[in-house]
């Protein structure tokens, strides 16, 4: 209890100093998470839409395995994106490994089918709804692709917003990917995992705190928006 | 044509068939020709022949189930029929669609503000940006949601649902407008708004073609009726005829309010 005390008042203190080492892995671990997610909504939004309102064959599969892939073990991400940017694997040339770039493909397998699995689910309930009124107006595909994600912005965003906090909260992936390399690829959790291995337990709790404030931001913006769009659009 | 002043109704007989302003083929008459419509192999609609020629307000009555919104949805090309045939002018119901509007029972309302609902399908229709926000709030005044335009719309009541139902469609300036049940579950004062809106189309020309199970209604604003019941077409009969000499049980029946079993 003693050592917990200490060392949350010198996580505290350290938050309040923002020192240099705690400001380049924050900030690094939002630059990551963020361009994940960037890429994964650039992805996942028109999959998502196009298996919402699409006919094919083994569609059912595809929302299955969409569903699935959700709750990706991020260690196994960690390692496929491994074998893929290693210097023998087919991105090896690229020579992506151990860098801030892998961690972003890594977190972007990870979240990109959250985002089109919310996506397919959103896009779909609401073409149930708006399907024959479309019809009626002789709205083109392009149009009612365009009318269903501008109508499901809420739900949407709620998805991306997902999407964020899955990202900025995993280590599994990230911590294989990016090898945790001082001033190159450490972010967050992987100094978490890292510091308290070390014994370092202010620093670890204070970039836990950190982590904890972002994800319950996230949170709170998710239910802000639904709350905005429950109150503005019903 | 004001909604509190007093409509007269004109006669049945009103402007034939003939080239509008833009020199498109007329949509008139409406001809249905042994219209058939058959899900799973239960016919839902059968044998139904019908021309509608003038812009007069027609009805289409029946009980529920009869197979009314079936046959609006079939005349506005959401549905392609099984059998027979369905020609507006010389067009098909897909290729009139952009003539026509459609108010459904349960008009779907956008996630965007009153106006907003008004301005989109002016948008999907081509209808310049410029001319899009006056013909909305035009169409608002005259359904008297105006007050309401910034509102978000799915916050409205189901009368203003109603009501912006047919603002919408009434922005569009259809030539045709297909109204299924547009006063279903409204108060006797929502409903009294809808007929006014109803009957000022029509005076304005457009032909209106509506279903409706209050026989009330039929009285009030039908020139003509069609009598639908179990899919199939009993009567068509101008207004006075069906209510005083149907000339058939079902129809003397349905007016008494005796169930159809």
């Amino acid at each position: 209890m003693q050592d917990l005390s200490v060392a949350l008042s010198t996580a505290v203190a350290l938050i309040f100093d923002w020192d240099s080492d705690l400001r380049e892995i924050v900030t690094l671990s939002l630059q990551v998470s963020l361009t994940a997610v960037f890429i994964a909504a650039l992805i996942g939004l028109p999959v998502g839409a196009a298996v919402g309102l699409l006919h094919f064959r083994g569609r059912r599969l595809v929302i299955a395995a969409m569903n699935a892939l959700m709750g990706l073990p991020p260690v196994v991400v960690g390692l496929l994106v491994y074998l893929l940017v290693s210097n023998s694997g087919p991105l090896g040339e690229l020579q992506l490994l151990f860098s801030p770039a892998a961690m972003v493909i890594a977190q972007c397998v990870l979240v990109t089918p959250i985002i089109a699995a919310l996506t397919r689910q959103t896009v779909e309930d609401l073409n149930e709804e708006y399907a024959e009124y479309l019809r009626s107006l002789g709205a083109k595909p392009l149009q009612r692709v365009v009318t269903l994600l501008w109508d499901g912005r809420f739900s949407l965003l709620t998805a991306v917003l997902a999407g964020f906090g899955r990202a900025i909260a995993e280590v599994g992936a990230v911590i294989i990917v990016g090898g945790n390399i001082n001033h190159v690829t450490r972010v967050m959790t992987t100094s978490i995992t890292l510091e308290t291995s070390k014994g370092n337990l202010s620093l670890a709790l204070a970039l836990g705190l950190i982590l904890i404030c972002l994800s319950l931001l996230a949170n709170l913006a998710v239910i802000g928006v639904r709350d905005v769009a429950q109150r503005r659009y019903g | 044509m004001s909604l509190n002043g007093v409509t007269v109704k004109p006669s049945v007989t009103l402007a034939p068939p003939q080239l509008d302003e833009g020199g498109a083929a007329a949509l008139l008459p409406l001809k249905v020709v042994e219209l058939g419509f058959q899900v799973r192999g239960q016919a839902l609609l059968e044998g139904i022949s019908f021309e509608l020629d003038t812009h007069a307000t027609t009805v289409v009555l029946g009980p529920n189930g009869a197979g009314k919104t079936l046959l609006l949805r079939l005349c506005h090309g959401l549905l392609s029929p099984s059998t027979g045939k369905i020609t507006w002018g010389r067009s098909s119901p897909g290729e009139a669609a952009a003539r026509i509007a459609m108010v459904f029972q349960n008009p779907v309302v956008l996630r965007r503000s009153v106006l907003g609902n008004v301005t989109y399908p002016l948008r999907l229709r081509g209808v310049p940006r410029a001319q899009r926000r006056s013909r909305a709030l035009t169409a608002l005044e005259r359904t008297g949601l105006a007050a309401l335009a910034a509102r978000p719309a799915r916050a409205l009541s189901g009368g203003e649902r109603q009501r912006l139902a047919l603002a919408r469609a009434w922005a569009m300036e259809p030539e045709v407008l297909l109204l299924d049940e547009p006063t279903s579950n409204l108060d006797p004062q929502a409903t009294h708004t809808v007929e006014e809106l109803v009957r000022s189309l029509r005076a304005s020309g457009v032909k209106i073609l509506m279903t409706t199970h209050d026989l009330g209604q039929a009285r009030r604003l039908a020139d003509d009726v069609l009598f639908l019941n179990q899919g199939r077409l009993l009567r068509h009969m101008p207004v006075e005829r069906f209510f005083n000499a149907p000339e058939h049980s079902a129809i003397e029946a349905f007016v008494r309010g005796d169930l159809l079993l």
